[in-house]
């Protein structure tokens, strides 16, 4: 997930007292949320912490596995998002089956809005080489590209979910799902379908998954079962990112009731009780903390930002802006709609994916035009 | 600029938008927070999610 440098980067790696000093304090954060929240916002606040640390401990993530099956032809990235989907689908959907009341998928219907804000945000993905979670990740490591498409993708994410009815309306078809046991079978052979075409298409020995992917695969998938378990919900990353922008427009004075979005009745509440309740905010606090931990705990944050053209900064602003509107169309980015969608027995997660990657085509072509990468 | 300014700054945002929120919202209560683990708890799911479908446009 961290930025490629330009040279060796200078490492400032922190002693052992400091270390114990640091995981103290995280542990004892997690503790003052549980007993000033509840302890499922605690709980929450942990597993987020879990996957900042796994997607940024093991260099995984969503945009840089697409890049490389589209430019090199390497698949290993792509099957193991595949392989910790199909683990979390072999727990989720029977979950799922089980315990409708309690637990829910995300689960969205599949619409013109849906696939076009999908193939747009696919494209914004690769311009700034960070999906939903990779955003987050890339800011919390010191990632400048990452942490000044943060905010903007905030305010993208506010104002999608601001007119998401209205784009909605346009078109779209009843939610449908993959349920049961039969649900399960379809999910995991059309897992199994694109990883034979990933590995058709991919060069020779794609299918060898180096260590790390395989380990990040499994610890994913455990704490996405975990999280679906303890939320009672899939993991999502955009909806609490619009929620901080609509609290931060409130608290200034403005007004959401003209948003039949933000003035639903769960939503408006939502905008009215701590970020701490939240289930979307918990994770993303936690997952810029525990990327932020694993960067500190390996080199430090002594590496020098790379500097870029002005106009490479502005697309990043613009960018950080279409992935937070595109994705609140699309229902999710490539953790909502892809990861959770599919896992879950969505229908809209499959055509998310499809969208989003002829998406990540058109952003990788891009990326030289607007100056954040050299022209070949 | 090194990666250690980019991360105070982030955490410096993160810390503002805590307090603004501890500001503007509803005091927490733990005493009425829902139980650590939703699968059992025999309560319906509740939380929002980006895949869950919006209101009806007015």
């Amino acid at each position: 997930m961290t930025q490629a440098a330009a040279h060796p980067a200078p490492t400032s790696a922190p002693g052992a007292l400091s270390r114990a000093g640091v995981l103290l304090a995280v542990a004892g954060l997690v503790v003052a949320v549980a007993l000033t929240a509840g302890p499922r916002s605690g709980a929450i606040l942990a597993i987020g912490l879990g996957f900042g640390l796994a997607l940024e401990g093991f260099r995984f993530g969503f945009t840089g596995p697409w890049r490389r099956m589209i430019l090199e032809r390497d698949a290993s990235g792509l099957l193991a998002q595949l392989l910790a989907i199909g683990i979390v689908a072999c727990a989720a959907l029977p979950l799922l089956a089980a315990n409708g009341a309690e637990l829910k998928g995300a689960h969205a219907p599949v619409g013109l809005a849906m696939v076009g804000g999908a193939f747009v945000f696919g494209a914004a993905m690769q311009v700034v080489l960070g999906c939903g979670s990779g955003t987050l990740v890339n800011a919390g490591s010191g990632n400048a590209i990452g942490a000044v498409a943060l905010p903007f993708f905030a305010i993208g994410s506010f104002a999608g979910a601001y007119h998401l009815s209205w784009w909605t309306a346009l078109g779209s078809l009843p939610v449908a799902t993959l349920d049961g046991g039969s649900g399960l079978a379809i999910t995991l052979a059309g897992l199994a379908g694109i990883a034979a075409l990933a590995l058709k298409l991919g060069r020779k020995g794609s299918y060898r998954l180096p260590a790390r992917y395989w380990a990040a695969a499994l610890v994913l998938a455990v704490l996405a079962i975990l999280h679906l378990v303890v939320a009672g919900q899939p993991w999502g990353v955009v909806y609490g990112l619009g929620l901080w922008v609509a609290k931060a427009v409130v608290a200034v004075g403005g007004d959401l009731s003209g948003s039949a979005f933000w003035a639903a009745p769960a939503n408006a509440a939502q905008v009215e009780a701590s970020l701490l309740t939240d289930v979307t905010s918990l994770t993303d606090l936690g997952l810029i903390g525990g990327a932020a931990l694993v960067a500190w705990w390996r080199a430090g944050f002594a590496s020098p930002v790379g500097v870029l053209p002005a106009r490479a900064w502005v697309a990043v602003i613009v960018a950080g802006l279409v992935l937070g509107y595109s994705s609140r169309l699309a229902f999710g980015c490539n953790i909502g709609a892809f990861f959770s969608g599919v896992a879950t027995g969505s229908v809209h997660g499959w055509v998310w994916f499809a969208a989003a990657f002829a998406g990540s085509w058109v952003g990788i072509r891009m990326r030289p035009a607007l100056g954040l990468e050299a022209r070949k | 600029m090194t990666r250690k300014h980019v991360v105070m700054l982030l955490g410096l945002g993160m810390l503002g938008l805590l307090a603004l929120d501890r500001a503007q919202s509803t005091p927490l209560n733990p005493y009425t927070a829902p139980p650590m683990i939703a699968l059992g708890s025999g309560m319906a799911a509740g939380g929002a999610h980006c895949a869950a479908p919006p209101p009806p446009a007015n």
